[in-house]
């Protein structure tokens, strides 16, 4: 028993030294963040005793941060509400309609998860490029939708099969209609698979980048889009560059603190499936 | 009659709210420009028209263009090393953190931050550690081993590319590896306690067997996205030096939006489509295969 004890201290103390490795990027982007390039020239590793804090007022002010702040929040809320809400209802029409062409719907929506995005993105900016509805918020919310349907529907799917038939009866024998059911009766049920489809889609939507950029011009663009102002001033001035990107990660990190929690629970049960 | 009328209305009626508005938001997104994008690889395309149906030229054309291939080879170099590195790590911190001690929850949220953060974020943190943090640390320190910028040559910017997926995926698959360790009773690790069975040989012959699940998932997680991948490339190397750590997407995107070749273009993700598909299934079949022997 003594010997696994001293083992298990052993690996721990690994576990920190990794740990310490995982965070070293983040402390480099924090200290060098309120430094001058010379200083960072010298020693990309001290803590300066001066900081710079027009650093971040010129972060903010390159990037237009508020307003991409604002965008992202936006777009992301907006998209992960509709494809909440599309979703579920589909999946529950699916689980419900033991129809061929139910079972049919359902495998072409599990075929298209593995559909890489860039197979997709040439004909869909030819096609919606020369409709004329590219660049602006609402067709990227559309987007969004579109991309992301097939997964949470399929996240669903799973759960409303284990719910009872008899629910959706008694329901109907009460007089409330299908859609009634649904709303006040098996939706409710399905909050634990809510919170797995809106962390895991929130986090790819806030994140990304090869769509928006696809879609959005300047004034509605998102904070990955602008960050990307940094990539060509880098060699010129990375205090402002870290500057950028710290700011650039605080909102997610903040909300990652706020649902720590449910993030990790999302995410397993989103994985088992 | 009038009856069976009145339930087909009302089946109409249930397709008209719950599945007409996702399936046609899905269909207009995901399936036209699919069907579109096939057709359009057998035809003279250039992003708006085209004029006639060439036949497997597009094909032809892709596969006999060097750098496409070179592309290929080099994505199935990184999925390869990636898919390797981010499960042994991943595991490896799952054990870690599910020892039986106080801190390791804390130790979680360090493995776990960095895929919070977008790839082009990320891109642009290493490039500075790459490019300036290390080669100067390397000097103070007198370490051999990052004193040249890893971005400036082929293979060590390679490398670049893998050690910062792992860094960002690891985290991830971990939680997956969690929960599957967490998944096993604890009746039958007991049980082998009382056998006898140490520590790697509980690992080897009841652990990870009884987990088998987590690890089908995560290498398709894993295939998937790296596969996939574009962020972190754009924003860590760019694809050079003189474009020789362009992986298939970044090649695609090129060729379509960089150099205006919207029918190559397309054929190459069509076929990168196929080969991603052809990968994850055999995967997936493996690893099926594998659960049920146990």
């Amino acid at each position: 028993m003594k010997r696994t004890k001293i083992i298990n201290r052993l690996v721990f103390s690994l576990g920190t030294v990794l740990a310490v490795l995982y965070a070293f990027p983040f402390f480099l982007v924090i200290v060098n963040s309120v430094k001058e390039k010379r200083e960072i020239r010298n020693d990309p590793l001290s803590i300066t005793l001066e900081p710079l804090w027009e650093n971040f007022s010129e972060a903010i002010r390159r990037m237009d941060y508020w307003q991409s702040l604002i965008n992202s929040i936006f777009i992301t809320t907006f998209s992960v509400v509709a494809i909440i809400i599309t979703s579920s209802l589909l999946a529950y029409y699916l689980a419900r309609n033991n129809s061929r062409f139910s079972s049919i719907t359902f495998v072409i929506l599990v075929a298209s998860m593995i559909v890489p995005f860039q197979a997709l993105m040439i004909p869909f900016v030819g096609l919606f490029g020369s409709l004329g509805i590219l660049s602006s918020q609402p067709s990227l919310v559309f987007f969004y939708v579109g991309f992301g349907v097939a997964m949470s529907t399929f996240l669903y799917h799973g759960f409303i099969k284990n719910i009872p038939f008899e629910l959706d009866e008694a329901a109907s024998i009460d007089g409330a209609s299908s859609f009634m059911t649904f709303r006040k009766i098996i939706f409710p049920m399905l909050s634990p698979v809510t919170a797995t489809v809106a962390i895991i889609n929130a986090l790819w939507i806030w994140n990304d980048y090869l769509l928006p950029s696809l879609v959005l011009v300047q004034d509605d663009r998102t904070l990955p889009l602008r960050t990307y102002v940094f990539y060509g001033t880098y060699t010129s001035d990375y205090g402002l560059a870290m500057a950028g990107l710290l700011i650039s990660m605080i909102p997610i990190i903040i909300f990652y603190f706020m649902m720590q929690k449910r993030i990790i629970a999302g995410i397993s049960a989103g994985a088992v499936k | 009659m009038a009856s069976s009328t009145a339930k087909k209305i009302a089946a109409a009626k249930k397709f008209g709210i719950f599945a007409l508005i996702p399936l046609a938001i899905f269909s207009i997104v995901l399936i036209v420009p699919f069907i579109r994008g096939i057709y359009f690889t057998f035809t003279d395309w250039d992003g708006f028209d085209y004029n006639n149906f060439v036949g497997f030229d597009n094909y032809a054309a892709s596969l006999a263009d060097e750098k496409f291939w070179a592309a290929i080879w080099l994505t199935f170099a990184y999925v390869a090393a990636s898919l390797i590195l981010v499960n042994v790590v991943a595991f490896g911190l799952a054990l870690i953190v599910t020892l039986p001690l106080r801190g390791t929850t804390f130790l979680r949220t360090f493995f776990f931050v960095p895929n919070l953060i977008g790839g082009v974020i990320l891109g642009l943190i290493w490039q500075f550690i790459f490019g300036q943090a290390l080669p100067t640390i390397s000097e103070t320190f007198e370490l051999p081993i990052f004193t040249e910028n890893w971005l400036l040559s082929t293979e060590t910017a390679f490398w670049s590319l893998v050690i910062v997926t792992v860094w960002q995926m690891s985290g991830y698959m971990m939680i997956i590896y969690i929960t599957g360790l967490m998944s096993i009773e604890k009746d039958v690790l007991e049980a082998a306690l009382i056998d006898g069975a140490t520590g790697w040989r509980t690992l080897a012959l009841i652990k990870i067997p009884l987990m088998a699940q987590a690890f089908t998932i995560s290498l398709f997680l894993t295939l998937r996205n790296t596969f996939m991948a574009y962020d972190v490339n754009l924003a860590l190397t760019g694809g050079g030096p003189y474009r020789t750590t362009e992986l298939i997407s970044m090649h695609v995107f090129k060729e379509a939006f960089g150099f205006g070749f919207f029918a190559t273009g397309q054929s190459q993700a069509v076929l990168m489509f196929l080969m991603i598909a052809v990968a994850a299934i055999t995967q997936v079949i493996i690893s099926k295969r594998a659960e049920v022997q146990r």
